[in-house]
Formats: structure tokens, sequence, C-alpha cells
């Protein structure tokens, strides 16, 4: 019961997945990780960490060394029909028949993935990315952003379960960017299962439900983004001085604080969520000195602070 | 069986031939015709019939052959490298679509095309030449069957290339010489013993003089050799594309 509930929740299931290519280039180490139905998942990670080479295994772009891939409870080798009829891809290049219109290009898309003609459909999504209007124009007329557009259509033209994005919003300016998130969001309302990979953290903090981090071909990390958000998230608490002071008091060593701008600001960083922040002795300390504040700010650390941050340890 | 996406690859593949249908029809009919004004009018006026034919309706089913070799490796080399050139193959290998049906979709595409051309050009023929079909069930089966052949060799040809004089190697170096030496314009009954036992190693020989047979019904092989050569080169494209799709071999990494 309880495995047959995990397999209903599941849309991806990677088990084990090793990726060498014939260069002898490992670009999968053992890679496990399970997307669930529904989330929006965002694989991030520095270029050539192997997000784009775990995207080609599941979809069937690149063969797996090892390792096991389940798409909807289906192998993605033995049971490639299924699997691929699940799944919109939407590749990092902007690659597209250049003499080709926008509606034919959908349109066989939708042909290559085995469904029958059905104009009403292919026209909502070329509605929802505000393609219609361009539906008769070649593709070599057409800008990168709305390109992109267009290889979105595509990967949607059959329906699909599942959408993977491979860096999106790459090159893609930022009203552009932020009406394709509304499809995304849109998609997902919807039901269909998102997966999308980028390097732009604010991508990921903007839209995802969980977070997957890979570096050298390893998943280092998958958590939920909000309790990755709070696990990690450090405070930093600056605090404006009246007067410049030349070095940190002695007694405030043990907090690490920084002297900056010229020694008029001092910088704490800390866990929001530790039981003693050490703000109170902070400020009791300051005062027995005399040293007198002008004002206090807090800033939470991005997911790029924590992305940065995790890197880092690694290394 | 995906019949949607073997539909929308040959279709888009037709599409794409019938954009520049004036240069793909215009470029063989004219080169064509001027092997008639030349080889048939100019230097075919001085030789005497051969095997009972004028030489100028002798070369008609060479001539078909020649085009339709060429226009087989080209449609289908081009057909399949051109979305590797461009990226769009990540649509065909990520589409649930088997081996077999894109080489269906690929090739069936490709060998219409020339299937249609050598037509055009038959038609063509006849307005300079008379020209009789003894066998016409025949010349259609070794018409069908050389035009699959070498649109399956078009496109492993495709495959194989990672740049464009790649893909116009094989039909320059390889095909055309092999077509000029494998009795377009002659009998190789024409040529001394020696070069007689060597023509036998070209494969087109057989191809040519198959299809001449069902013309005129003379041969320089016999017609059941033809037959089965021309089924052997079938076969062997297929294994060689078997292999292909098998190892993943330039399209899957």
């Amino acid at each position: 019961m309880n495995q047959q509930f995990t397999a209903a929740a599941t849309a991806v299931s990677i088990s084990h997945l090793d990726k060498t290519y014939d260069t002898g280039f490992q670009a999968l180490k053992n890679v496990s990780l399970e997307i669930r139905k529904g989330e929006i998942f965002a694989l991030l990670g520095p270029n050539g960490a192997g997000k784009t080479t775990l995207i080609g295994t599941i979809c069937g772009l690149v063969r797996p060394t090892a390792g096991k891939i389940l798409v909807g409870g289906h192998d993605v080798v033995t049971e490639f029909r299924k699997t691929r009829s699940m799944i919109g891809l939407v590749p990092q290049e902007l690659t597209t028949d250049r003499f080709e219109t926008v509606w034919d290009t959908v349109a066989f898309t939708r042909g290559l993935f085995g469904k029958g003609r059905n104009d009403a459909v292919l026209e909502k999504i070329l509605r929802d990315l505000s393609l219609w209007d361009k539906r008769n124009d070649k593709l070599i007329t057409l800008s990168g952003g709305m390109k992109r557009r267009v290889l979105i259509a595509k990967a949607l033209s059959h329906e699909p379960e599942i959408l993977f994005l491979d860096e999106p919003t790459a090159g893609v300016d930022v009203e552009l960017r932020r009406d394709m998130w509304n499809v995304v969001r849109d998609l997902r309302e919807n039901g269909v299962t998102i997966i999308l990979t980028t390097h732009y953290i604010e991508e990921a903090e903007e839209m995802a439900d969980r977070i997957g981090v890979i570096s050298s071909g390893e998943i280092i990390l998958v958590e939920d983004k909000m309790a990755l958000m709070q696990k990690l998230g450090k405070k930093d608490l600056a605090i404006q001085l009246q007067e410049p002071i030349e070095a940190v008091p002695a007694a405030l060593a043990a907090l690490g604080l920084e002297l900056q701008n010229e020694g008029t600001e001092l910088v704490h960083s800390y866990d929001s969520h530790a039981d003693r922040t050490g703000i109170a002795t902070l400020i009791g300390t300051l005062n027995e000195h005399g040293i007198r504040i002008k004002d206090l700010s807090t800033r939470q650390s991005s997911l790029e602070d924590i992305f940065i941050g995790l890197l880092r340890d690694r290394s | 069986m995906n019949f949607h996406a073997i539909k929308a690859i040959y279709v888009f593949e037709m599409a794409r031939w019938w954009r520049t249908i004036m240069q793909s029809i215009i470029s063989p009919v004219v080169s064509t015709s001027l092997y008639f004004v030349v080889f048939g009018a100019a230097i075919g006026s001085r030789i005497e019939s051969v095997e009972g034919v004028s030489y100028a309706s002798f070369i008609v089913p060479g001539l078909i052959m020649l085009s339709l070799l060429q226009q087989s490796l080209s449609n289908a080399s081009f057909g399949i490298y051109f979305p590797k050139f461009a990226g769009t193959i990540y649509e065909i290998l990520s589409a649930p679509i088997s081996h077999v049906e894109t080489i269906i979709a690929f090739v069936g595409a490709a060998a219409t095309k020339s299937i249609v051309l050598a037509l055009i050009i038959l038609a063509t023929a006849n307005l300079f030449v008379d020209v009789q079909i003894q066998h016409p069930v025949w010349m259609v089966i070794f018409l069908t069957l050389t035009a699959i052949t070498f649109s399956l060799l078009g496109f492993i040809i495709g495959i194989w290339a990672d740049g464009f004089e790649k893909l116009q190697l094989f039909p320059l170096l390889i095909v055309t010489p092999l077509a000029f030496l494998g009795g377009t314009f002659y009998s190789i009954t024409m040529l001394p013993p020696i070069w007689q036992t060597i023509s036998l190693f070209n494969p087109v020989v057989y191809l040519v003089s198959g299809f001449r047979w069902s013309f005129y019904g003379t041969a320089d092989v016999d017609i059941a050799i033809s037959l089965a050569m021309t089924l052997v080169f079938l076969f062997a494209a297929l294994g060689i594309i078997a292999w292909i799709f098998k190892t993943g071999y330039r399209l899957r990494t």
C-alpha cells in the first residue's frame, strides 16, 4: 500500500545513475533522486555540473552507463514509448527549423510525440504563450525570446505530464522571464510536474518548491526550498555607528564581527534560528565601551549565498 | 507503431522538398538533358546501336539510375544531417519513436523524392528519344529497391558526416565514379576482358544492368544476379543502420 502510494506520487525516480562519456569524463556519479508529481523542482549547479546530462538521460538523449530511471513508474529504456510521450523537453539551445512557420513546427512536434491533430489544443498553447499572432511567421524572423517561447510551445504540444526546462531563461530579458515564470506556474496549477535547471539562483528562489544542487556530477543536496533557506539561512545584522572606531573591541572578538565602511559599520552574521543569536550581548558590550549606535538593519541571505557557501564547503 | 510520428517526419521532409521544388527538379532535369545532347546526339550519332537499341535510347536507363543514386544519397543524407547540424535532432531522439519508424519516415521521404524525380527524367527522355519499357513491373521494382537502398546509404552518410564537406564526399568521390564506370553510358561487354572482370566488383553494374533489362530486355549480367545483388546491398545498408542505432553511433552520447 505504502509502496503504491509512493509510486503514484513520484513523477521521476532515478537510482544510482552513472554516466561516463567515451572521452572518460564522468558526468554523473551515483545520482539518486525522486521528483514528486506536480512539483516544481529546480536543479541548481554551476556550468558543467551535469545538469544537462542528467536531463538528457531521462529524456533519451544520453545513454546512461549504469543505474535506473523510472518515469511515471516506467523504465526509460525498456518502456521508452510510454515514458517519452509523458515528457516535454525545452532544450537549452535555441534550436529551431529556421524556415518553418510557428504553427507547422508546433504541429510537427505533436505528431512526432504520437498525438493526432488537434488545432484547439495548439491554439490554446500558442495563445497562452502570446504566439498566436506569430503563428504564420517563419522562425527565422523571430527574436530570441520568441524562439524560446516556440520551444516551450513545441514541448507542450503533446500535453506532457512532465516538463523539462533546461536553462529556460538564459539570455532572456526580465519582462519575458516574468512571463515565462507565470506560464510555468499556470502549468503547475494544471498538475504538470516541472523540472528546471538553472544557474540563476533568483529563478529557483522565485519558482521552485524543492531544490537540488548538483556539483561535479553529484547531487550534493535536495531540500524543500523554504526549509533550505531557513536551515542554511544566515542573517546579517549591520550596525551603523555614530563615530568610526579603529578596531573591534576585544570583548566582541568571539562573535566574529567585521568592521566595514571605514570603521562606521559593524556587521554581525548570525543564525536566525539559533537559541542565542548574540545580539543582546553585542549591543550591551557596545554600550559598555561607549560606542554609540546610529542605526540597525538586518538582511536575510539569499539562495545564492547559500549555494556559494555549499560549493565552497565542498572545495 | 507511432504512425503519427512517421507521418509527421514524412510530411515535414516532403514539405522541405516542396519549398525548393524548382531547384530540386530543374537541376537534375537540365543536367540529364545535357547528357542527352552531348552523349546521345553528338557522340551517339557516331555510335552504332548497342545490342539492337539506338545509343541515345540505350543510355536512358543508365542516366535515370545515375540521377536516382545521386538524388537518393543527397536527399537522405541531407534529411538526417541537417537536424544534426541545426540541433533539432534532440526532438527526434527524445520522441517516442522507434528506430524502424525513424528510418521508414526519413528513408521513405528520400526515396519518394528520388523516384518522383526518376519518373520526371524518364518523361523528359521520352521527349528526346524512343523509350520502351518491356518489363514495367520489374522496372518499378528495381527503381524502388535502388531508391530505398541508396536512401539508406544516404541516411548512413548523413549520420556519419560531421561537416558539409563529408556530406559531398561519398556522392562525388565514390558514387559518381562508380556510376560512370558501371555501364551508365556503355555496355560492359564493350570493354576489354580484364576490365569486364574488374567491373563486376562495381555494385552499380548490377543496378544499371538490371534496370536496363527491364527496359530493353538486354543485360550485362544475368537478371537474377542483378536482383540478388540489389537485395544484398539493401540488406547490407540495413545491417549498418541496425548497428548505428544499437550503438547510438554519432546520435546519442
